[in-house]
């Protein structure tokens, strides 16, 4: 035991890093506070002396961080914390991280969304550090007797070179806690960073690799019963009849119930999107017993609304596109006459199905209701748009309602919506017992709240020399159009249109990762690769005289994005990937995109092996302003690659007669490992700009890498998603 | 409901479930070991894998009678303390992001190794395609089972 947890010790010191530790809510409560596997070394304080919402120090200098938002993989449990640290000048190995509630007095936007957390908590977290440092230093230098300004600080101890004396923030942290906070405190230059920019491993890694309880779906409380829904089948349908007595009659089933989440004249908010708002409930001992009986339930289903299908939703589309009106967003120049006079012009549609988020933790969580508080746990990227949610259901007042986040298998979006919550709520007090209501994976593919289908039409004039001079955008979404009027290529052509189509469906839609983006993208950066071969011109040539033109001379004033950034990524990504030279058998595409106020440029190389193509390698150049945590920003950057190829290749949702036809991993295809790129190398843009988004803005662009690469691969251009089911690839 | 007797990390355990129960549920409702996790219920994303006398298998889809007189290992029972190789290396790629799948990847690829030292590339591809990461973490697990090979 002892030599295994040298050996460990070993290991951690050799990859660079310090001892990362995680703390999370489980872990609280069992006796000894902290697991004994995290740190050998780490003592933990007697007494923590809480210094603000964030932040408590321990007599021995040990510090406590709370991690305000939720994490879902986005690595904001060790980067926000990093932050505090940062300006605190803590010592990161004596570091403890632990996971907030939901806590509106003390954290203001606990919300997974958005690539938010980092840029906009940046200023909070850094102050929140740097007041909590003051503190220190006010009650050091009136126990040395010492004016303020001559301390200095460094990894959790107080120097006063002077007298060469040195005393570590535990020993002050008792009368640093009655020291009024400072108003205002002076924040570090970011130059004299060393935490930030360093590279610190996620501090749930060794829970996460024992397998320790850390998710929602691991949540066991004192009697708990298991709880799971049925929701009808199909879009369009709704409860009629239910026979439960079979599935009454099964071993260990106790309830079987019908919910409704929206109860009359309920007022929704934008978070409480559900296809499915009555449902029956099945609640019983264990979940294999509540699976079996929830088979055993006789449901008739009734028809409320039109059940769609696919090929009705694509029509539709394309009908609107051709025909329709829509609603013009942008207009400069004349883009018709324009039109009139190109000597080349170039018409093209793009289109993708709907997406489930498929989290690889199904939906679930934790309540327990009793007749004046509610306790719920579980993996909710929203908590206190949930919390407004449970206080109207429930007719309970905020203040009785307590939601701890787990850490979340997952949530591209999907745990933005949380009506499982308020199901598990409602379940738990119409059962009067805790419970944990989960969602199989058909539950969840099924349920909703999907990316929405889109079609695009993208419509170019060139004139004899290849200048673009006219540009048409029609974008239709099932609901919603994918377009973003004010964004590039708006601003580098005088003649420009945008317009908008949003279409009705009864199929619930959401946020999915890099909503809107996660399409356009693809669309946009697919076609200017055709059109710049078109015009005979290079692809990166192309696009960076577009950018020339927005610099210089941009058309409009309300163009949403800084060329110069834009463009900067373009030559990084060009100049690192070596764009230009001749691989032998290497089949190249380019494509760049700005999302989450982030830039993104990306070369991904494709190789053809045995008929089939593979990615090899993909080069991707990002401009997130100051990076955090490289390591962990890399492994998001990395994820949104992988993802995207995996999405805009391989996935798809469809529907017969408002039944999803995938339901399952069987028939819904995820990327793999076989299929993933070989290798994916990230360079930053180094600027010193504040943070900006990082979970999302790598996903977008790559789907046009990709298919500019088949492209090259194989000669077929690729307009249709997922580029598998396209005519014309090889294999 | 019937009595079942298993081994399980080298413990004798003792369970009182229906006969068709899933090895995945008897672990985690009956025996309280989450680690292992429950992804889609039809052996399609290895996010449930364990060992049976060595070898991965899908625990979703293996009712108990299967496993009973056979060593059963979890992530729980890998290591006592993160040591295994796999989970060193785990760590120092700084795989997971989620780390929901993590635990089934972490066995299909200890599974891996210790049948064949040094897989190749197509090797450890064959091994882990059954074992989705939705979050995209492939490369990094393929870096770090390539450390674990030279560490073990
Ligand atoms: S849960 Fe067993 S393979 Fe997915
Ligand atoms: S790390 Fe999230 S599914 Fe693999």
């Amino acid at each position: 035991m002892h030599k295994d947890r040298r050996s460990f010790l070993k290991v951690s010191a050799a990859a660079g890093g310090g001892m990362m530790i995680g703390f999370n809510f489980f872990a609280c409560k069992a006796e000894s506070k902290i697991p004994d596997f995290i740190a050998p070394d780490l003592q933990i304080p007697e007494k923590w002396n809480k210094l603000n919402g964030f932040l408590s120090i321990g007599e021995n200098g040990v510090v406590t961080i709370m991690s305000p938002n939720p994490e879902i993989g986005q690595n904001v449990k060790t980067a926000m914390p990093m932050i505090v640290a940062e300006e605190l000048d803590a010592d990161w190995d004596r570091v403890i991280v632990e996971q907030a509630g939901l806590d509106t007095e003390n954290y203001t936007r606990q919300i997974a969304g958005g690539s938010g957390s980092i840029r906009e908590s940046w200023k909070e977290l850094r102050e929140t550090g740097a007041k909590a440092r003051y503190m220190l230093l006010s009650a050091a230098s009136a126990k040395l007797g010492v004016p303020m300004e001559e301390l200095t600080t460094e990894k959790g101890k107080i120097y006063h070179k002077a007298t060469d004396t040195v005393i570590d923030y535990g020993e002050v942290a008792t009368a640093a806690a009655s020291v009024e906070v400072p108003e205002e405190v002076a924040l570090k230059d970011p130059k004299d960073f060393t935490l930030i920019g360093s590279n610190v491993r996620n501090v749930d890694g060794f829970n996460i690799v024992q397998g320790k309880p850390l998710f929602g779906l691991d949540v066991m409380e004192e009697g708990m019963k298991i709880a799971m829904i049925a929701h009808p089948p199909a879009f369009g349908m709704k409860i009629k009849t239910l026979d439960d007595s079979a599935a009454k009659a099964m071993s260990g089933i106790s309830d079987v119930i019908r919910i409704n989440v929206e109860p009359e004249g309920w007022n929704p908010q934008w978070s409480d999107v559900n296809a499915y708002p009555e449902v029956v409930a099945v609640v019983g001992e264990s979940t294999w017993q509540v699976m079996k009986a929830k088979k055993a339930l006789k449901i008739e289903w009734e028809k409320e609304s039109e059940l769609e299908s696919s090929l009705d939703h694509e029509a539709t589309m394309r009908e609107a596109l051709s025909t329709g009106k829509g609603e013009v967003a942008r207009t400069d120049g004349d883009p018709d006459a324009a039109f009139a006079k190109a000597h080349q012009v170039i018409e093209k549609s793009y289109s993708a199905p709907f997406l489930a988020h498929n989290t690889m933790e199904p939906m679930n969580f934790y309540a327990n209701v009793t007749a004046d508080r509610a306790e719920l746990k579980g993996p909710i990227q929203t908590p206190m748009f949930l919390e407004g949610t449970l206080a109207g259901v429930l007719g309970m007042p905020k203040e009785n309602i307590s939601i701890m986040m787990t850490r979340m298998g997952g949530g591209f979006g999907r745990r933005l919506y949380g009506h499982f919550g308020t199901e598990a709520a409602l379940i738990s007090k119409a059962v009067k017992a805790p419970v944990k209501l989960v969602y199989t994976r058909e539950d969840d593919m099924t349920q909703g709240t999907y990316r929405p289908a889109y079609m695009t039409t993208y419509k170019a004039g060139l004139d004899k020399e290849g200048n673009l001079t006219a540009l048409q955008i029609k974008g239709a979404g099932l609901p919603g159009s994918p377009l973003w009027a004010d964004r590039y290529p708006a601003g580098t052509v005088d003649n420009y249109q945008a317009t908008n189509f949003s279409l009705n469906t009864n199929i619930s839609t959401g946020a999915w990762r890099a909503p809107k983006s996660n399409f356009i993208a693809v669309a946009e950066q697919s076609f200017l690769d055709e059109v710049a071969e078109a015009a005979g011109k290079d692809p990166i040539d192309f696009r960076l005289e577009l950018f020339d033109r927005a610099k210089n001379n941009p058309v409009g004033e309300k163009n949403d994005y800084d060329a110069e950034r834009y463009a900067g990524v373009i030559e990084l990504v060009k100049e690192k990937s070596g764009w230009g030279s001749n691989k032998p058998g290497v089949h190249r595409g380019f494509s760049a995109y700005y999302c989450h106020s982030t830039y993104v440029a990306q070369v991904l190389d494709v190789v053809v092996k045995d008929g089939q193509p593979k990615v090899e390698k993909v080069y991707c150049a990002v401009d997130c302003g100051i990076v955090v945590n490289p390591e962990g920003a890399r492994n998001q950057l990395e994820g949104g690659i992988v993802d995207g190829i995996g999405h805009f290749m391989y996935s798809a949702l469809s529907f017969k007669d408002g039944v999803p036809q995938e339901s399952n991993f069987d028939k819904y295809r995820l990327i793999r490992h076989e299929e993933a790129p070989e290798a994916i190398e990230i360079f930053f843009v180094d600027n010193g700009i504040d943070p900006t988004g990082l979970g999302e803005p790598s996903l977008p662009p790559i789907g046009a890498a990709l298919a500019n690469a088949l492209y090259k691969a194989t000669g077929t251009r690729l307009y249709n998603q997922p580029f598998i089911k396209e005519e014309g690839l090889l294999g | 409901m019937a009595q079942y007797n298993l081994k399980i990390n080298g413990v004798e355990r003792q369970v009182d479930v229906d006969a068709d129960t899933p090895i995945l549920w008897v672990l985690r409702d009956s025996l309280n070991l989450v680690g292992t996790k429950y992804g889609c219920g039809i052996a399609q994303c290895g996010a449930c894998t364990i060992h049976i006398n060595g070898k991965a298998v899908r625990s979703c889809s293996l009712p108990i009678g299967a496993a009973e007189g056979k060593e059963i290992t979890t992530i729980e029972g890998l290591s006592a303390d993160a040591s295994h190789p796999v989970q060193q290396a785990w760590i120092e790629h700084d795989v997971p992001q989620c780390g929901y799948c993590q635990a089934g990847q972490i066995m299909s690829a200890s599974a891996l190794l210790s049948e064949n030292k040094n897989p190749s590339d197509q090797q450890i591809s064959d091994a882990m395609n059954g074992n989705i990461c939705r979050c995209g973490t492939y490369t990094r697990i393929k870096a770090a089972i390539k450390t674990a090979a030279k560490h073990s």
